[in-house]
């Protein structure tokens, strides 16, 4: 069994298509969705939800005002200015418990906070394991760990061949809880400054925890130039840029039917990304 | 005013429009722009500042002294993130489980913790024409981009009109970036993802009472279902950009839209004007600027 994470930086390079069309094209896999705060896959693969669990998750403190004598110790000690006039301000409380701990009148409870929901679900595709986090709720590179571990898990069980990770944007948090220990991360990026830029720090995060790493440029031709930049700039990391998908709108319109593009159209673009997944799985199993 | 530029999907034009309207509005005033996506800190790219100062940002880790140590386990016992563990007669530091909330040394009986700074990012702070940016930058393998964020904001002036360009998601950096601006602008495209995020972004700023507006980029692209969407909540859309390859070209090649087709620098000052009148409505939240946020908004994020 083998992990490819598909990554972007930014988000809103056509990742979750991409993912999308690989559920289409890979043979005995199970599909992970880790973009856990703005989970999408599932908009294209229409699933059936088996399971549904909560997602509880880190603590936010409580003061009781009965009980409190406006000592004031709490809001001194608290790093996150959460606390003001004797009230928790839950959206800036970490869960960290000091104030829980120094209070002399033990005024201070700390309660479980339910940070969001998991599933795992078929599709005509195959299993998928997705999330959904609570508004703003913390703890994403957990809720993206239990993800992971779930699809890992059901890929053992039914010894399927490879885990497909739609990857959060960003290089943070949730991105290294979803690329530490992958096999292999495929990076897709637009031919802009801001996506090279975005690709320049993700690359590097890959380097950083040891994970081998493909390049692919999505719309390469709305600059061709940039193209041909991250290109050698790819060379000269020793990055394999693997695959250039043309700009075509078929690929919204086929987001707008909800289908992965492979399954929507015939042009270019199925046939790059074809390519693209060949690649993908041959580097998977040499 | 703070104005926030949001989006729940990340790539849809939000950097264009921050760096956009801080550009419009800095013909006229002084204009700051932060730039808190700081995993993919993106804005300078488009305005081109010169660095004037940086200074590297820190959370604090507990350090034992183990001569002082006596093994008795209160520090692990009290952190709620595991980021200490006593074993074997030995205090194991966690640094990337560290939130830096200085329970452990606080607690610590036999006064056997200090704190060190360990780095885990950048501010920068640089001018460009009017414009004052200030931006923070996670290093590459740091989890925690809340602490940079608020470094940044720190920085917030009340003299001038204030742009704020988020990270993408609805999750803690979002919320620590959007949180205390006076009014939110959600840039979306019309696609169903565009519309799934822009639905969580919207819950995200309904939950802090934030008023907000859409943006809708690429028009043209996908279907009605935003606008749809949008009349239903009652949430204005203030601008409306087509899909036009001389704006994705000039994106790409990081020129500012209104520095490529200056007739969008009067769209951006409108968007902006319509933006503060909506702002300072009774009862939102720059009305009210100097109550507390306590008892601004004391909504419960729990469930209990
Ligand atoms: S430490 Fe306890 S008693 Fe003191 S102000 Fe806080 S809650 Fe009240
Ligand atoms: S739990 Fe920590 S962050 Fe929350 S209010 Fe108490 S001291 Fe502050
Ligand atoms: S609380 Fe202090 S004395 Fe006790 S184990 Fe931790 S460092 Fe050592
Ligand atoms: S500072 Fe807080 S989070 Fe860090 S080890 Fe100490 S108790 Fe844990």
């Amino acid at each position: 069994m083998k992990e490819v994470v598909v990554l972007s930086g930014k988000g809103g390079t056509g990742k979750t298509s991409i993912v999308a069309s690989f559920a289409a094209l890979a043979q005995s896999k199970v599909l992970a969705d880790c973009d856990v705060d703005a989970a999408d896959l599932y908009l294209l693969l229409q699933p059936q939800t088996k399971q549904e669990h909560e997602f509880w998750s880190g603590q936010t403190a409580y003061i009781d005002n009965e009980k409190c004598n406006e000592c004031g110790l709490c809001q001194e000690v608290c790093r996150f200015g959460a606390i003001e006039n004797y009230l928790v301000d839950p959206i800036s409380c970490e869960g960290c418990g000091f104030c829980f701990q120094i209070c002399p009148v033990d005024a201070i409870t700390m309660r479980e906070n339910m940070s969001g929901h998991w599933f795992v679900s078929e599709t005509r595709y195959g299993p998928l394991v997705h999330a959904r986090l609570g508004i703003a709720q913390e703890n994403s590179g957990k809720l993206v760990a239990l993800v992971r571990q779930n699809a890992k898990h059901i890929a053992e069980e039914g010894n399927l061949g490879y885990i497909i990770v739609d990857g959060p944007p960003g290089i943070g948090c949730a991105v290294i809880s979803s690329l530490s220990g992958a096999d292999l991360a495929l990076l897709i990026t637009e031919p802009t400054l801001s996506g090279m830029h975005d690709l320049d720090r993700v690359l590097e995060l890959c380097r950083y925890f040891g994970i081998p790493a493909l390049v692919c440029i999505n719309k390469y031709d709305i600059n061709e130039k940039n193209s041909r930049q991250i290109e050698s700039y790819c060379a000269n990391q020793k990055v394999e840029v693997v695959s250039l998908i043309p700009f075509d709108n078929v690929v919204t319109e086929a987001l707008v039917n909800g289908l992965p593009v492979v399954e929507f159209s015939d042009g270019r673009v199925k046939q790059e990304i074809y390519n693209l997944w060949r690649k993908v799985s041959e580097r998977l199993t040499p | 005013m703070i104005l926030s530029v949001a989006s729940g999907k990340g790539g849809t034009g939000k950097t264009l429009i921050a760096t956009s309207l801080a550009l419009a509005l800095s013909e006229k005033d002084k204009v700051q722009l932060l730039d808190c996506d700081v995993e993919e800190p993106n804005v300078d790219i488009f305005i081109r500042s010169n660095v004037t100062q940086s200074y590297p940002v820190f959370i604090p880790i507990p350090k034992v002294d183990e001569a002082k140590c006596n093994y008795c386990g209160k520090c692990a016992e009290v952190c709620a993130y595991n980021a200490i563990a006593v074993v074997n007669k030995k205090v194991l530091i966690f640094p990337d489980l560290c939130h830096g909330c200085g329970a452990c040394s606080y607690l610590c009986p036999e006064s056997a913790i200090t704190e060190e700074g360990q780095e885990i990012g950048i501010v920068e702070k640089g001018n460009s024409g009017n414009i004052e940016l200030i931006q923070g930058r996670l290093t590459i393998g740091q989890l925690m981009a809340p602490p940079i964020i608020r470094e940044v904001k720190k920085h917030v002036s009340f003299k001038t009109e204030v742009i704020i360009d988020v990270s993408p998601g609805t999750s803690c950096p979002v919320v620590e970036a959007i949180k205390g601006s006076d009014f939110c602008l959600l840039v979306t495209e019309p696609t169903p993802f565009g519309l799934n995020d822009l639905s969580l972004a919207v819950e995200v700023v309904r939950e802090l009472g934030i008023p907000c507006g859409v943006v809708i980029n690429r028009a043209g692209i996908g279907d009605g279902k935003v606008e749809e969407y949008c009349g239903k909540q009652n949430i204005p859309v203030l601008l409306t950009i087509p899909l036009d390859t001389r704006i994705a070209s000039f994106y790409s090649r990081g020129v500012p839209l209104v520095n490529g087709i200056p007739e969008w620098r009067g769209r951006f000052v409108k968007l902006f004007e319509e933006i503060k009148q909506k702002a300072t409505l009774p009862g939102s939240p720059l009305s009210l600027r100097g109550l507390s946020r306590a008892k601004r908004g004391n909504s419960a994020k729990q469930s209990s």
